[in-house]
């Protein structure tokens, strides 16, 4: 998929505008615990429209929590989010038509086809939902030969693709991906780099969570380290391998 | 408007996929009304006397099958979270999910009634007032029961749950039901089946109403 396959970024119909320079992601000492595990701990991090961060850190250390609490799907039990300023606890549904979220799950219907799934999204978002507007979509991530396809057929790197292509149809400004290359083979690798490429040259603020960290530091500027919860270590995304003491994904797999 | 017709043409996809399902339902239902007969016995006016008991405790036993299943396939690969973040507002997934499960138990007792007449010699000359008493008990069932599938969707014993919720909120409209369809099938000299039908209509409005209302506070964290 190239850059200019994406449509530009429309402005949510009926949200309050945010003021010039209302980064597009905030969080304020942010905590989350689910039953007596602390998962979140004063995470703070600001984002200005139209940047990148990848954020690293082993299993379990809160990647998957932050990018739910930051999308609105769960609240944190202290501290505060905005996106483009909106408090979600004030203006869930504004803050919401803002975001978008790739997660570990692939929130399609198993008995419906691959188009049919893509119907139901395009539907709710008010989109076009025939064929014709579709099936492209399929085919931005290598689906359109499998469209009339129930998903329960699908491989889990196919489902992660189809995921990829309902959480394009938002067009939101801001685009969580949770472990976007997972599942997925070299093409899909690709795949991946070239819609982040093209979110954010359409403007979009994005924010990948990954254990890719050579190829998440050559998508963003900016990197974040959590650890148990915390935030380990921020700063630009090129001193990432180097400054987070995480082992990159090449060494790890024995490459280069 | 739109997002409730876009969760009612989704329901509707859904449950044209599963359509299997609606079938064992009935057989599950017209097994139900087959074991009270054998209960019963060869006493055929013990049988027309109970036989809108045992149309709606088949419905309703019945029903805890169509619920339960109604939230698999939201919850399985967490097909609701995607709907919420889009953002659909809850009432309008409620409000489908709620409106589709009428529909199948709607169904289900309509195709009940024939296996009524058959086993317990059930007939009535009002079968358009049976069916709109059917229509009203089956929406009485249908919101609470929306609701509490939702909630127990996530529960390893939610099979078990559902009904030990649902059966308890629901008994006002089981008797208003049973005494309507009752009447209806063997005689309503006093012309009582108007007020237990109002009262049906009354329930129905208070739990379709505050359902919706609840609805987003059991789906959002």
């Amino acid at each position: 998929m190239s850059p200019e396959t994406l449509n530009p970024l429309p402005a949510p119909l009926g949200s309050p505008q945010p003021a010039a320079g209302t980064p597009a992601v905030e969080a304020e000492g942010v905590c989350r615990r689910y039953g007596r595990r602390w998962a979140l701990v004063n995470v703070d991090l600001s984002l200005p429209r139209g940047s990148a961060l990848v954020v690293a850190g082993r299993n379990g250390s809160g990647k998957s929590t932050l990018f739910r609490v930051l999308s609105t799907l769960i609240r944190p039990d202290r501290g505060t989010t905005r996106i483009f300023g909106l408090d979600p606890r004030a203006d869930l549904h504004s803050a919401r038509r803002r975001v978008a979220l790739l997660s570990h799950h692939s929130n399609h219907y198993e008995a419906l086809t691959a188009l049919e799934n893509l119907e139901v999204a395009a539907r709710f978002l008010g989109r076009p939902a025939s064929r014709a507007a579709l099936v492209p979509r399929l085919g931005d991530v290598g689906l359109a030969e499998r469209a009339d396809d129930p998903v329960m057929t699908f491989s889990a790197g196919m489902r992660k693709r189809l995921t990829l292509a309902r959480t394009l149809l938002q067009e939101a400004e801001v685009v969580l991906l949770d472990e976007p290359y997972g599942q997925l083979d070299p093409p899909g690798f690709r795949l991946v780099d070239d819609v982040v490429v093209g979110l954010r040259s359409r403007g979009a603020t994005v924010l990948v969570a990954t254990h890719q960290l050579e190829r998440g530091a050559a998508l963003c500027e900016r990197g974040l380290v959590l650890e148990a919860g915390r935030v380990a270590w921020t700063g630009p995304a090129s001193d990432l391998v180097r400054g987070s003491g995480l082992e990159p994904a090449s060494l790890a797999e024995g490459g280069a | 408007m739109s997002e409730l017709s876009a969760a009612l043409r989704k329901e509707a996809l859904l449950q044209w996929r599963t359509r299997a399902q609606l079938a064992a339902v009935f057989v599950f239902g017209a097994s139900a009304l087959l074991l009270f007969s054998f209960a019963i016995g060869p006493d055929s006016a013990a049988l027309r006397r109970h036989s809108a008991g045992f149309l709606w405790l088949g419905l309703l036993l019945a029903s805890t099958l169509t619920l339960a299943e109604s939230f698999q396939s939201e919850m399985e690969q967490r097909a609701l979270e995607a709907q919420l973040l889009m953002p659909v507002r809850p009432a309008a997934l409620f409000y489908g999910k709620a409106i589709s499960n009428w529909a199948q138990l709607s169904l289900l007792g309509f195709a009940l009634v024939p296996v009524m007449v058959v086993l317990y010699d059930a007939g009535t000359d009002r079968l358009g007032a049976l069916l709109g008493v059917i229509l009203l008990g089956t929406a009485g069932l249908s919101a609470p029961g929306t609701l509490y599938a939702a909630m127990t969707s996530q529960a390893r014993a939610r099979q078990t749950l559902l009904p030990l919720l649902l059966f308890p909120l629901v008994v006002p409209v089981l008797l208003a039901a049973t005494r309507a369809s009752s009447l209806l099938i063997t005689g309503d000299p006093m012309g009582q089946v108007r007020s237990w039908a109002l009262l049906l209509a009354c329930f129905d409005a208070i739990y379709w109403s505050l359902c919706g209302l609840l609805f987003g506070r059991v789906v959002e964290d």
